[in-house]
């Protein structure tokens, strides 16, 4: 199929109705609102449901219901849209079900703003909702990636009964690239087995996430683990550049990541040996190519567009072995490369230090910037 | 006494679609009744193999245990849009919530309204007992004037917490409710009046005419501090003037329904 200049959110949507998408439900916040615009009109158009909801609090449950069923159902937001959804996301973990969310991230804490940002990642990677649980998270960089990755995340949240979540942020979501569309798919016919649907004579299926029973409870947590492990060890996704003659590497996700790109080619271009890790999977999170890089590599610069949230899963890695320092722009402030080329210089010029926080040294460096 | 020679006839037993697990709920309790006529309707309609239930957070969280269909089981609240998401995705299906006052009208108000208001095709069977049964008999939107509960040990007072809520007048007003009615399950009288409104909201679904819900008085013994036969009373003498009984809305399309 031929590319087509498209606007992320809305070839996101596409994406997942050419995955087959069966049913949608979302409420609107920028910067998300395209992708339920493009499905308010395609999905009735193809005789599926298409539901904007009371709330986020609302979409997510009626996900939660549908997905029940087995269908291939998702929902999307931003930030604080997501925030709400976090009691269902749970549950939804808790019943062990397949089910896809977009999440748009913009600056925060709070109703913040509507630029691109990265202050979701604790959030989506490390909990958000109560309890025991993990989500897979897909962070892609690009419009192209965004498509991809829709499939897939539909591919994986059925496969492991996962929660998948695409983690976007407002550049990706509101940004026009060329992308190539995947061809539609037929919807799926297979019922999974654990899906209601009526018993029709036949056994009663419930599907819960109560458990009054603590030892009965923690056996399906431990199963969510072992879960868990198996996505750790089959479906980390990352891409790299430069790496195999670097002696600093430069870790971003999403958006960051690409930036970093750029000024990891114009460090490159000066002949300074750099090179980048962007993570795809940030959860779960490459520990092995970076534990691979942390015996090879003279230091790392994470970069974030936070306050440094991946960096705390760079250093759980590295710990201590290697120098790490941290760049990040938060609140919706997106880094330009000259700022992280910068960084890259005073990585390679400067004094290397294992000791102290990055993120107390990065904040004395942002003072003198942003003050 | 005279013995006979007639023969027996069964004039009771338990309908299939209710499984045999033992009651969990109180002595006096009305929840039991409200399943059993969500039960025997469901037979009389032929669809027990053709419905999922939804089951909320409250005394009946484990409703799914008795009924003997598919069940899912709702977040706090939340019910009437998962339930939203099973029709969607399922509309030959038979979809129901069962819901308590506090899930229902307090938590869950914007769930239940936006159903509502949507027309979603799903029955809402919803139990008012005046407080939160589950964690022990807390006020509930639906707590009467005056009424003592663990949250108003001095009785309600209007001024601090607010008047009950009145679900079925509320959700009447709205366009897409079709067919919203209040019965009591006090009475045999009112248990089988209960049970033609539970039917007729199952036929408003089956037939697409719009969303159906049927607000139900019930006991609460325990946390009323009342004997089974005193709930039966209290439900008549004060919950009946605050929650009058009667159809709130009954569609055109459902006026015409032969039930
Ligand atoms: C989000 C959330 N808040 C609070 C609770 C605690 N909780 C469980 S049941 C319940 C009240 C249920 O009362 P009601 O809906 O009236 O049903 P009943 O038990 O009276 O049948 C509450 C507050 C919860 N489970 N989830
Ligand atoms: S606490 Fe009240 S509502 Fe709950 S089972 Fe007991 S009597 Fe019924």
């Amino acid at each position: 199929m031929a590319k087509e200049l498209i606007k992320g959110n809305t070839a996101v949507a596409e994406a997942a109705l050419r995955a087959g998408l069966e049913a949608y439900f979302g409420y609107p916040i920028t910067p998300q609102t395209e992708l339920l615009e493009h499905l308010s009109a395609r999905m009735p158009e193809l005789g599926r449901p298409f539901v904007q909801a009371e709330s986020e609090l609302g979409a997510i449950n009626m996900v939660y219901g549908a997905a029940c069923t087995g269908k291939r159902v998702m929902t999307s937001s931003s930030s604080p849209g997501v925030s709400l959804m976090m009691e269902g996301l749970s549950y939804i973990a808790g019943t062990e079900i397949p089910a896809v969310l977009v999440d748009v991230v913009r600056g925060g804490p709070g109703l913040g703003n509507i630029a691109p940002a990265q202050g979701d990642y604790n959030q989506i990677v490390h909990g958000g909702g109560h309890g025991d649980y993990h989500m897979i998270v897909l962070a892609p960089a690009s419009v192209q990636e965004a498509v991809d990755m829709t499939g897939l995340a539909f591919d994986l949240a059925e496969k492991y009964r996962y929660i998948v979540t695409i983690l976007l942020d407002g550049s990706i979501g509101q940004m026009m690239e060329p992308a190539e569309l995947p061809p539609m798919q037929p919807l799926k016919t297979d019922v999974p087995d654990w899906a209601v649907r009526g018993t029709n004579g036949g056994e009663k299926r419930v599907l819960t996430s109560i458990n009054l029973d603590p030892p009965a409870q923690e056996v399906m947590n431990l199963r969510l683990m072992k879960r868990w492990q198996e996505i750790e060890q089959n479906e980390v996704r990352y891409k790299e550049y430069f790496l195999d003659d670097a002696e600093y590497v430069v870790v971003g996700f999403g958006t960051a990541g690409r930036i970093a790109l750029s000024a990891v080619r114009a460090a490159r271009e000066k002949g300074i040996k750099v090179g980048l890790l962007r993570p795809i999977t940030v959860a779960p999170f490459p520990k092995d190519i970076l534990e691979e890089l942390t015996g090879k590599v003279k230091a790392f610069l994470v970069v974030e567009m936070n306050s440094g949230m991946m960096l705390e899963d760079v250093r759980l890695v590295v710990r201590g072995r290697k120098p790490v320092e941290f760049f990040g722009r938060m609140g919706g402030v997106v880094p330009f490369p000259d700022e992280i080329l910068t960084e890259i210089n005073q990585l390679v010029e400067g004094l290397l230090t294992t000791e102290g926080h990055p993120r107390d040294r990065w904040l004395a460096r942002l003072e003198k910037t942003i003050g | 006494m005279v013995l006979t020679d007639t023969p027996a006839k069964l004039v009771y037993e338990r309908p299939e679609a209710l499984g045999t697990t033992v009651t969990h709920y109180c002595p006096g309790c009305t929840h039991g009744v409200a399943h059993r006529l969500v039960a025997e309707v469901l037979e009389e309609m032929s669809e027990v193999g053709n419905t999922i239930g939804v089951a909320s957070v409250g005394c009946s969280v484990f409703a799914y245990n008795y009924f003997d269909f598919d069940f899912v089981e709702a977040a706090h609240g939340r019910a009437p849009a998962m339930a939203t998401g099973i029709k969607r995705v399922l509309p030959d299906k038979t979809v129901f919530t069962y819901q308590g006052d506090g899930d229902l009208a307090s938590i869950g108000m914007g769930e239940i309204v936006g159903a509502a208001s949507r027309g979603e095709l799903i029955t809402v069977v919803f139990i008012n007992n005046a407080n939160y049964g589950m964690t022990g008999g807390q006020m509930a939107p639906t707590t009467l004037p005056g009424q003592k509960t663990t949250s108003s040990p001095t009785g309600r007072d209007v001024k601090r917490q607010g008047y009950p809520i009145q679900t079925a007048e509320l959700l009447s007003t709205l366009e897409g409710s079709a067919y919203i009615v209040r019965r009591s399950l006090h009475n045999s009288r009112e248990i089988r009046r209960a049970k033609k409104a539970i039917r007729t909201a199952f036929e408003v679904q089956k037939k697409g005419l719009g969303f159906a819900l049927v607000e139900l008085l019930s006991t609460c013994p325990t946390n009323w501090h009342l004997t089974p036969v005193e709930a039966r009373d209290w439900i008549e003498e004060r919950m009946m003037p605050v929650f009058p009984l009667g159809d709130y809305k009954i569609s055109s399309a459902v006026a015409d329904l032969k039930v």
